[in-house]
């Protein structure tokens, strides 16, 4: 308790000034309260601005400089320049494809796997659920640079995948890392392995699935399919669309595993040159930070206008059972 | 009404079966990762060696060791033989049953005959990646980071979810919106500044970019926390209050006595989750061997060794083998974890 003097001192004096601000009468006691309130919320505030409002801001204003790591030449105002840079980079293009064309293959596969396999976990013909549930929530804790070096060798062509393959008849299974068709397939499969987390959460929603209703769709005559589409998948749909947004921004991140599995390379063909890995290099190894940041600020336009459409897109579909 | 109950069984069998398999495919590389761990190099390389770890079976004659195959004899029997002169057309053998008998020849080429194998896990593979990646070293930076970033994530969280929970103040409202918005940023977008900033003032090369931030709380644990809090009557609270407690006071003797369960999540959640952190100490720790963790030494590790399997693997295998065996003895409490944040939103 006695670790954050200097910030909880530092923050009363901000606070106080703050809570002051609202002009309706509050008596000593809510006063009171409301110090305390911010008090205890204080390490969030100090937090928020301090390594979120404020490094966005930077970001922004960063686009408009010539900010480098070793600044050779003296920061200046470039105007749109980064900006004319990054509309004529193909690179960036071409990595930003790289990112959506795997979203596209990947998001579908993130939600319905997991929401699948809750429902057979959910099933009353299975035995044994929880201790299923435990199993397949096991590799998400597995520390992610050693999954995919178990997974780099388990995907080579003498790893278990193509032996099974081979054992199936496939006399030449695909070589999944180093062919631009299958590398994808390949990321998708490696992915798959931490889906555990969302697997939880979909079982924990099913369960939360109130049964009389699945009882009044039986005596309408609904079958297992009517049941699971007019019962569950509306009932699911909050979940979903959370999982779902969740997984949009952190696909439009995803870089990690390539930068592990081929060393930033990109290989094959360029084929795992994601958005972000790009980004990392621009930042981390050529040191520029202000395009760097005007290729952040793009990412999360991005995000932001993909997000607004869900978001719009998901009063349509997204049941919550709480409102009128 | 019998068979609905047979119909019944045999679901259960399908389904059950499906998913068993479904599972054993799903965990199979973990079990890769301990086979291969323990191979030596010749097996891994060698095409249809067992899938235990094992050696080529070896005989010991005269001094010297040869190499022990399955040789086809004009007899219609098949012995295990060792090798003991190799020739294109015809080798001589000698029966490890009969070594007196002395040599026997044999015609044919002995390049086309299968050797059986003998189990021979390389435990001496660990050993040897222990002392490479200097597993000492990395497994104390590992922990320290992990249990610093878990304390001051504990320690600040807890503070601000109470605060949330408990208080009313002019804006909370708007506060936790935007605490919850602060999930949904891509992290992308604060990233470069704070790079440079830390960069500027000297921390990068430390660990202080690691463990400064937990200090100042984080959405997911505050959430977690917040919601459970949230469950707690307030009787108690107020009647310590009565009692002249303070806040800090009720904090500490009346909610987290009743919070323990949501403590034990959050701290072996991020005990794990900082166990797992690659990237921060990736670009804040690079070129400091002596401060990173196990997982950018394994990546690192990697790009040296990748030419050895069987080493790669046994350095997997220690650094997941802390996690996983965490989430095995407190898998309740983290699955609890994953719900709350998951459903309740």
């Amino acid at each position: 308790m006695n670790q954050l003097p200097g910030i909880t001192a530092s923050a009363r004096l901000r606070l106080r000034r703050g809570a002051r601000g609202p002009s309706a009468p509050m008596s000593p006691l809510a006063r009171r309260e409301a110090r305390q309130g911010l008090l205890f919320i204080a390490p969030w505030i100090l937090g928020f601005l301090a390594f979120t409002a404020f490094p966005m801001v930077a970001t922004f204003v960063f686009t408009f400089l010539n900010i480098t790591l070793a600044q050779t030449e003296p920061i200046h105002f470039v105007g749109l320049d980064n900006y004319v840079q990054l509309a004529n980079d193909k690179q960036v293009w071409d990595s930003l494809s790289v990112t959506l064309r795997f979203a596209i293959l990947w998001l579908p596969v993130s939600i319905v796997v997991p929401f699948v396999i809750a429902v057979g976990l959910n099933s009353r013909y299975i035995r044994g659920a929880s201790i299923m549930r435990t199993l397949f929530f096991m590799p998400y804790v597995v520390p992610f640079v050693a999954g995919v070096l178990v997974w780099q060798q388990m995907l080579s062509d003498s790893g278990w995948l193509n032996d099974v393959l081979r054992a199936l008849g496939w006399s030449k299974p695909p070589s999944w890392l180093f062919d631009i068709n299958a590398i994808y397939p390949a990321l998708v499969i490696m992915g798959v392995w931490g889906i555990g987390a969302g697997i939880v959460i979909n079982l924990a929603g099913l369960r939360g699935i109130p049964t009389e209703l699945y009882e009044a769709a039986r005596i309408d005559g609904a079958g297992a399919w009517a049941q699971l589409r007019h019962v569950t998948i509306p009932m699911m749909s909050p979940i979903i669309f959370y999982t779902l947004i969740l997984g949009v921004i952190e696909v439009l991140q995803y870089f990690l595993v390539p930068l592990v599995l081929k060393n930033g390379t990109g290989e094959p063909g360029g084929s795992t040159m994601f958005y972000n890995l790009n980004l990392y290099l621009t930042f981390f190894n050529y040191q520029e930070m202000s395009y760097g940041a005007t290729m952040a600020w793009l990412l999360f336009g991005i995000a932001l206008v993909i997000t607004m459409i869900l978001f719009w897109l998901a009063r349509r579909w997204v049941y919550y059972a709480g409102e009128r | 009404m019998k068979r609905r109950t047979a119909a019944e069984a045999t679901r259960v069998a399908v389904l059950t079966t499906l998913f068993a398999a479904i599972l054993v495919a799903f965990l199979s590389p973990l079990a890769y990762a301990g086979l291969q761990s323990l191979k030596t190099p010749e097996q891994i390389t060698r095409p249809n060696s067992p899938i235990l770890p094992s050696d080529p079976a070896t005989y010991e004659w005269q001094g010297e060791t040869y190499d022990v195959y399955y040789v086809p004899l004009p007899d219609g029997t098949t012995r295990e033989l060792a090798l003991v002169k190799k020739g294109r057309q015809q080798s001589d053998f000698v029966d490890p049953a009969n070594p007196g008998a002395g040599p026997i020849t044999w015609v044919g080429s002995w390049r086309t005959l299968e050797q059986p194998w003998q189990l021979a896990p390389q435990w001496a593979n660990y050993a040897e990646v222990w002392n490479l990646i200097n597993f000492p070293r990395a497994l104390r930076n590992t922990i320290i980071l992990a249990l610093v970033g878990t304390f001051a994530t504990v320690l600040s969280c807890t503070l601000v979810a109470y605060g949330f929970a408990r208080f009313r103040f002019p804006g909370r409202g708007m506060a936790f919106t935007l605490l919850i918005a602060t999930i949904f940023l891509p992290a992308a977008v604060t990233l470069i500044p704070t790079y440079t900033i830390f960069v500027k003032i000297g921390w990068v090369g430390s660990w202080l970019p690691l463990l400064v931030p937990p200090f100042f709380a984080n959405a997911y644990d505050v959430f977690l926390l917040r919601q459970y809090f949230m469950t707690i009557p307030r009787d108690l609270d107020e009647a310590a209050m009565i009692d002249g407690a303070g806040p800090l006071r009720v904090l500490r003797s009346v909610v987290l006595p009743q919070a323990w369960p949501v403590i034990v999540a959050v701290s072996i959640f991020t005990f794990v989750y900082s166990w797992n952190d690659f990237f921060g100490p990736l670009i804040y720790l690079a070129g400091h061997d002596d401060l990173q963790p196990l997982q950018v030494v394994l990546a690192h590790f990697n790009g040296i060794y990748y030419q050895n399997p069987a080493f790669i693997q046994a350095g997997n295998v220690m650094t997941l083998l802390i996690p996983v065996v965490l989430f095995v003895i407190f898998q309740r409490a983290f699955i609890r974890g994953i719900v709350i944040t998951g459903v309740e939103k």
